[in-house]
């Protein structure tokens, strides 16, 4: 039984040609929108995209099982990952935005006071402006995508307060819509109108203030090759950067061009003017 | 003191109570899963394909996934279910090794599916380098399936009495011929109905599929006959998000506009097909058994 | 010429090689289920151990500690890795969804076998065997939408935590339990009923002290059965509990389970490092536990014997 596994898994990779993308949640919804617009265009390939998040995505691409590996977070940012054996594609950029339940009165935080909030510091929304409230903080799981970036660009070298975890944004969302008093974060793609986002520093979480980074908090959707693409592999990421793509359904998701950017951020979240 | 007959009274009024309070949790339970669901199904529902950030989304491929992974798994579980469901009940006896094999097949049937999924995950998805397929996933339900087919098996053989097979050998067959051709007809009812509510159960696994039978689902054509194409529906090494699966998946992203219909509706669904499940086992188990033991 | 006669005397005949052929084919069919129980163990052992050989940490240290940091090193050059939040949260809302679930099955197992065994079989039965094949997404999904803003209006907090779990949990394992302890009580031999009612019992007095009684070894299996699918239970509880990483400090205080952690991190860790490995340990908990609600099982099952 075994040998015919093998045979059927020995066949089953020769006969078109297909590749496999594993990784970050955040952006498997672009990227599979783009993968099955670009399998209708042409024929006899497959592109593959699955999810299980940015560390088996990185873990997975270091091992050579698949061959695109996407993360929310530079593979230098990650520990246990030789990032020198990796090429970084960056497809896009993606604003974070903290969100809070709607009976929430606040509407403006500085990126001090959300710091604060999250770091424990700041109890209840009275100290903020708001009502006599108790905050409740949602974290996300930690090592994802999301809370790295928030924890680069708000953080710093502060600590999150012990809180409760949460991995996926649609609970996150049913979590905050149903808790007085909650807060957490998700990236823009997932903004819906069931919770209340806020502005930081008096500005608005937009498309437009994500490229000139008068909204700060953001990172890069990156997608990782073992070496230089080759073959399908190396289509594709082309394909991802065409304005066919780029244009259209980068922007409709809420994603940022990249090439929109008029900043960079490096692997140490430097933050360099182009 | 309450004497004996008021006791009685209060305990019997207890236990309705409670057996009605099941009930009401049970029913109520069925009445919202159906009642939130139901109305989202519908033909275009269970035939179009999902996408997962425009409106519209069907579940028509999970669907064929979850019945086609289901199909595998039983068709590799089977034959070694049964097997070992023979050789438990008919020739292991009662040594040490027999009570190791006894152990390992309730170990098995308690590991946490989330640790039978990462099992699959890194043996057959990565090691074997089999991906994220149809074949990891049946696998894996492999895994999860035995315990409860192999001992469902060795019950009902077991169930069979002796003198059937006494029968057997004193008409001169040999152990196994008996088995074959007098205990396993007479115990097939017991085993039919065990495999259905198996299949029951693995149908709404979702745990231990996330890693290994993948979370996407390519759009299947039925009228591809390249056994090696990931459309072709057959095909055993294309990933293959099953209807659990979906559920899951829907709800932790939300990023599909209609995510809480959808996931209303297939639970729905899920619902309905364990509800057939169970009939079809109580139907097939009457059916056989009519048949084998002549009666009306 | 050939002695076809003394051929057929001497060769073995068809049927008994093909006794031995079914022989051998059973046996080595549950050989591979054997192998496969030993590799998982083997497999789970191997990575679980990995945080405490490689990186060093120590196993009283893993289960008593309370802070959960596999990134951080403390003074030893160690990663923190405290378990004992998720482990004492897993032991309390396995024990609580339990202790509520028991008595429900019990009434409604009596109320099959020993008060009205057609209406049983009619209602009672194929629901609960229905309730077995409900996924338990759909369960954690109706506990986020249900049972957490419930709790939320009745014992305050943000309705996530401990007992919203214990009550998915409870309705989780209940079918289990009850279809169990039906099996225990029907085991219960006839004329033990028949010598109690003919010594003039009522029918309560009977079963509290003749049926429950001789059931009782039964009834624990089913008990302790369903505490190991509560503890083993991922996707629905993790929906409810919270995640947090703190000791529960209520019932509504927001916590975790190993299984929570466990599905909610593993897709963020990187395999082989760190904070991987530590995942790891904590399915070896998993199924440590699970051999040891085995243990129990068979441990009553013997003393119980007739």
């Amino acid at each position: 039984m075994l040998s015919l596994i093998l045979i059927l898994s020995g066949c089953g990779k020769s006969s078109y040609e297909s590749i496999t993308a594993v990784g970050s949640t955040a952006v498997q919804p672009l990227v599979e929108q783009a993968a099955s617009k670009y399998d209708l265009e042409h024929d006899n390939t497959y592109i593959n995209v699955q999810g299980g998040g940015s560390g088996t995505g990185l873990s997975q691409i270091q091992q050579g099982a698949v061959d695109i590996g996407s993360s929310d977070l530079y593979a230098e940012q990650k520990k246990g990952i030789d990032a020198s054996k990796l090429v970084d594609h960056r497809i896009c950029a993606v604003g974070m935005v903290p969100i809070v339940n709607k009976e929430v009165k606040v509407k403006n935080l500085t990126l001090t006071q959300l710091k604060d909030i999250f770091s424990g510091k700041i109890k209840n929304w009275k100290e903020v402006g708001g009502q006599n409230l108790d905050i409740t903080i949602v974290n996300r799981a930690d090592g994802s995508g999301t809370r790295t970036a928030f924890a680069n660009d708000v953080m710093g070298d502060t600590e999150f307060a012990s809180s409760q975890e949460q991995d996926s944004t649609g609970t996150v969302r049913q979590i905050v819509k149903n808790t007085d008093g909650a807060i957490s974060y998700v990236s823009m793609p997932y903004l819906d109108n069931n919770t209340k986002p806020l502005k930081v520093n008096g500005v608005k979480a937009t498309v437009e203030n994500v490229q000139s980074n008068a909204w700060p908090i953001w990172s890069y959707e990156h997608l990782y090759t073992k070496g230089e693409p080759k073959g399908l592999t190396k289509k594709f990421l082309a394909y991802l950067m065409t304005d066919e793509v780029q244009n259209k359904i980068v922007k409709e998701m809420k994603y940022v061009p990249i090439k929109d950017m008029q900043y960079e951020k490096d692997a140490n979240n430097k933050l360099i003017k182009k | 003191m309450f004497n004996a007959k008021v006791k009685d009274k209060i305990a019997t009024g207890i236990i309705y109570t409670l057996s009605g309070i099941i009930v009401i949790i049970l029913a109520s339970l069925l009445l919202y899963i159906l009642g939130s669901g139901l109305r989202y199904v519908n033909w275009d529902f269970l035939t179009s394909t999902s996408s997962d950030f425009s409106k519209g989304s069907g579940v028509g491929v999970q669907l064929f996934n979850s019945f086609y992974l289901l199909v595998i798994s039983m068709l590799i579980s089977i034959p070694i279910s049964v097997s070992s469901g023979i050789y438990l009940s008919e020739y292991a006896g009662k040594s040490k090794i027999v009570n190791v094999i006894r152990i390992s097949i309730e170990v098995l049937s308690s590991l946490p599916s989330i640790v039978v999924g990462l099992f699959g995950f890194l043996v057959f998805v990565i090691y074997f380098h089999m991906g994220f397929s149809i074949l990891s996933g049946a696998l894996t339900l492999t895994v999860f399936n035995l315990p409860i087919l192999t001992r469902s098996v060795e019950d009902s053989l077991k169930a069979v009495p002796g003198s059937q097979r006494e029968a057997g050998l004193s008409l001169g067959l040999s152990k196994w011929e008996t088995v074959i051709h007098v205990i396993i007809p007479s115990a097939l009812p017991g085993i039919i109905t065990g495999m259905v509510l198996g299949a029951g159960r693995i149908f709404g696994e979702a745990a231990a599929l996330i890693y290994t039978a993948g979370q996407s689902a390519p759009p299947l054509e039925f009228s591809n006959f390249n056994i090696f194409s990931p459309t072709n529906p057959l095909n055993l090494m294309r990933p293959a998000e099953t209807l659990a699966v979906h559920i899951w998946k829907v709800n932790s992203e939300g990023l599909v506009a209609n995510a809480d219909q959808v996931s209303a509706g297939s639970s729905a669904i899920l619902i309905i097909a364990v509800l057939i499940f169970n009939l079809l086992a109580r139907y097939i188990g009457n059916k056989v058994y009519k048949k084998i033991t002549g009666g009306e | 010429m050939k002695d076809t006669i003394r051929e057929s005397l001497t060769q073995r005949s068809k049927s008994a090689k093909l006794e031995t052929r079914g022989k051998i084919i059973s046996l080595s069919f549950t050989a591979v289920i054997v192998i496969l129980v030993i590799s998982i163990i083997g497999f789970v052992a191997a990575k679980g151990s990995l945080i405490f050989i490689k990186d060093g940490v120590n196993p009283f240290d893993f289960l008593t500690h309370t802070t959960w940091k596999p990134n951080t090193l403390d003074a030893n050059g160690h990663p923190i890795i405290g378990a004992a939040p998720m482990i004492v949260g897993s032991f309390v809302v396995t024990l609580f969804a339990a202790i509520i679930a028991t008595p429900f099955a019990i009434a409604a197992a009596v109320y099959m076998t020993e008060i009205s065994s057609k209406w049983g079989k009619k209602i009672l039965q194929p629901v609960i065997e229905l309730l077995v094949g409900i996924p338990s997404v759909v369960y954690g999904f109706i506990g986020l939408t249900v049972v957490v803003p419930f709790v939320k209006d009745v014992a305050g907090g943000s309705g996530l935590g401990v007992l919203s779990g214990a009550f998915v949990l409870f309705v989780m394992i209940l079918p289990t339990i009850t279809s169990m302890t039906v099996d225990a009580l029907k085991a219960v031999p006839r004329n033990y009923r028949e010598a109690s009612l003919a010594l003039g019992a009522t029918r309560w007095q009977t079963t509290s002290k003749v049926v429950l009684r001789a059931a009782t070894p039964g009834i624990l299996t089913a008990i302790i059965f369903g505490m190991s699918r509560a503890f083993g239970e991922a996707l629905a509880v993790q929906m409810v509990i919270g995640n947090a990483m703190l000791m529960p400090t209520s019932l509504v205080s927001p916590s975790s389970t190993l299984t929570s952690v466990l599905t909610m991190n593993m897709g963020n860790s990187v395999q082989g490092s760190t904070s991987n490995n530590a995942l790891w340990s904590l399915a070896l908990i998993l199924l440590l536990m699970s051999l040891i609600f085995n243990t129990v099982t068979r441990a009553i099952a013997k003393r119980g014997e007739f």
